[in-house]
């Protein structure tokens, strides 16, 4: 129906070199999205986060293309790949990655401040944000004085504060107990379904599956399969 | 506040003992050029005071003359010729040199004297705390610094002393005038300073020239200079600048002053390097997720600098307060050292080129930074 948000063709890369050089990833092809929430599963060292690192822009392909909204990414140096990356591409990390000496709202206005936002303009957005993924009273708190669900709250809100329209998160919920692993994924899933993002979300975790529209299997650098997730079927919803 | 500076400041304050680390080496370092500049600039002032307080249009000397010290001389019949040039009002001969100075104990110390005409007042001694300038042409009469009493055994007016076997009698004190070759200043009439310091009558070390109002003084200059051979005819600026470069410039003391505020930067800078380039390393996974998140290299040298300017700024802040101090307790020294407010801004932008230069190797260090690198924990 729609035109991919990211799209990746027969994609290859090689890791390390000389004798320790690994193939991570042998030709796969890819495409999200918008509106769509996908989950990537594969046994460990089956190439997942080096995949999400080159859909978003962080590392070049060996070998295939890359388009993310419409932009080639094939020739692009590392200033361009962070121009692609601030514009399109929101990012979620196992280990949260926040900055531990700034406040929740700070946190999220980095992803604003890097695009050059107006501090006022930016302040009031990232405020927003915190509130959609319920944080609005903890605007102030600093990531000690948070959960860890709640600094990967804070985490989403940074990524999605710029309105990128590719949500990328490797293991968002791995260092989560279920229930706020849960609450993880409801926010990811509404940000899928509400706003037409496309989201694309690593995982070991069965748990997960209900949330998803599709599911891609990889291993050993191969796409080895691909089927539809919980979200598709109406008794789960 | 602009994020870029709140995430400078955090990462500044964050580890408190790195910061100190880098303020002391901060502050140690301009302090060290403080001084040397500050000595630097006050011995520049310093070998200048006679010239400073002499009241001359122009200068005559003998050619060659290197320094107000300079032992040269010149014929005082000259004085004539130059009195005959329209214009020229005054012209006063000052004999200076070295002389014996015998204590009423029998102990003798070197004193440096400076005679001049006291009818005219070319090189009077000046803030005078006891007796008056007049007192000076009675027989024996001298005036010297109360710094020196010690030096030269009196304990003021009325204690009497030997120069080359003449007796001399303390008539006036001056405060403040001290020397920067530490020998005592000692201030009487012209005549007898030849006695004293063996120059023959009818020489003289400078003859000062005082010009009337409308005198154009350089045509003045010119025509002493084609009147009167193997003179040099200088302005008090020019004559002040002389006698700096040559104390400066010609001993070497200039180039030992520099080359130990050189020591100051260098050392300055490696500790600001080395400090910005660990809290760096550090902070390498907040750099790399910046990057990930897709800020531009610029963004994150932004932070790096801004942190080096606020090191600056606060080591600046304090060495400026110890400067001030150091300025005040050598005020009354014999080599007081002097920070005027082009040093002193000079003196921060040092701080600030020293900071930002030390960045680079903490900048180098983030250039390679692999944004990938947030993925694996
Ligand atoms: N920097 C690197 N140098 C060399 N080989 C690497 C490098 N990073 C990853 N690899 C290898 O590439 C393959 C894919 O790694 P990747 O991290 O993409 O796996 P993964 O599916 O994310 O695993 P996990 O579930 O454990 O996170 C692995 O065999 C890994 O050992
Ligand atoms: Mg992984």
């Amino acid at each position: 129906m729609t035109e991919p948000l990211l799209e990746a063709v027969d994609v290859a890369k090689d890791l390390g070199s000389g004798a320790a050089k690994v193939a991570a990833l042998k030709g796969v092809t890819l495409s999200l999205k918008g509106g769509e929430l996908t989950l990537l599963m594969g046994p460990s060292g089956s190439g997942k986060t080096t995949l999400l690192s080159i859909l978003g822009c962080m590392l070049r392909p060996t070998e295939g293309t890359v388009r993310i909204c419409g932009h080639p990414t094939a020739g692009a140096g590392p200033e361009d790949l962070a121009l692609l990356r601030r514009e399109h591409v929101g990012f979620v990390f196992q280990s949260f990655h926040l900055f531990p000496t700034l406040s929740a709202t700070d946190n999220v206005r980095l992803a604003l401040d890097v695009r050059g936002q107006p501090s006022r303009a930016a302040r009031v957005m990232s405020r927003e944000a915190l509130a959609k993924v319920g944080l609005a009273h903890k605007t102030k708190a600093y990531p000690r004085e948070l959960s860890g669900g709640e600094q990967q709250r804070v985490a989403i809100a940074r990524a999605i504060v710029g309105n990128p329209s590719i949500i990328l998160a490797d293991e968002p919920t791995a260092a989560l107990d279920g229930e706020n692993g849960r609450a993880i994924m409801k926010i990811l899933a509404e940000i899928a379904g509400e706003q037409g993002h496309a989201v694309l979300i690593v995982t070991h975790d069965p748990r997960l599956l209900p949330f998803a529209d599709r599911v891609v299997h990889i291993e050993d650098g191969r796409i080895t399969g691909e089927e539809p997730g919980g979200a598709k079927l109406p008794r789960l919803q | 506040m602009p994020l870029v500076f709140t995430l400078a400041f955090r990462n500044l304050f964050h580890d408190r003992l790195r910061l100190i680390a880098t303020v002391i080496g901060i502050v140690f370092s301009i302090v060290l050029v403080t001084v040397q500049m500050g000595l630097y600039l006050g011995f520049g002032r310093m070998v200048t005071t006679m010239i400073d307080h002499a009241s001359a249009d122009l200068w005559i000397m003998p050619r060659g003359t290197k320094c107000f010290e300079d032992p040269s001389l010149l014929n005082t019949r000259e004085r004539y010729r130059a009195l005959l040039i329209s214009g020229v009002t005054e012209v006063i001969p000052v004999v200076i040199g070295f002389a014996d100075w015998r204590m009423s104990s029998g102990e003798m110390t070197p004193v440096f004297v400076i005679g001049s005409d006291l009818r005219y007042g070319g090189l009077e001694p000046w803030n005078l705390v006891e007796g008056r300038i007049e007192a000076l042409s009675r027989p024996k009469a001298v005036a010297v610094d109360r710094t020196y009493f010690d030096r030269l055994g009196v304990s003021g007016i009325g204690s009497t002393a030997e120069i080359r076997e003449q007796p001399v009698r303390v008539a006036a004190v001056t405060n403040g005038i001290r020397s920067f070759t530490t020998t005592p200043f000692v201030f009487l009439d012209v005549n007898r300073a030849r006695t004293y310091t063996g120059v023959p009558s009818g020489k003289a070390s400078y003859l000062l020239v005082r010009l009337s109002q409308d005198a154009d003084r350089g045509r003045v200059r010119q025509e002493i200079v084609s009147n009167i051979a193997d003179v040099e005819v200088l302005t008090p600026a020019e004559f002040r600048e002389r006698s700096r470069k040559f104390w400066l410039f010609g001993t070497g003391a200039g180039a030992a002053l520099f080359a130990g505020a050189l020591l100051g930067v260098i050392v300055g800078t490696v500790v600001v390097a080395q400090t910005l380039y660990s809290s760096t390393k550090e902070h390498l996974t907040e750099f790399a997720t910046l990057r990930a998140i897709g800020s531009s290299k610029r963004y994150i040298y932004k932070v790096i600098v801004w942190q080096a300017l606020l090191s600056a700024a606060i080591g600046f802040s304090i060495a400026a307060l110890i400067g001030n101090a150091i300025v005040r307790l050598t005020a009354a020294t014999a080599l007081p050292i002097v920070i005027t407010p082009a040093l002193l801004v000079g003196l921060f932008l040092l701080t600030v080129v020293m900071c930002v230069g030390s960045s680079i190797a903490a900048i180098v260090q983030v250039t390679r930074i692999d944004p990938a690198t947030v993925f694996a924990r």
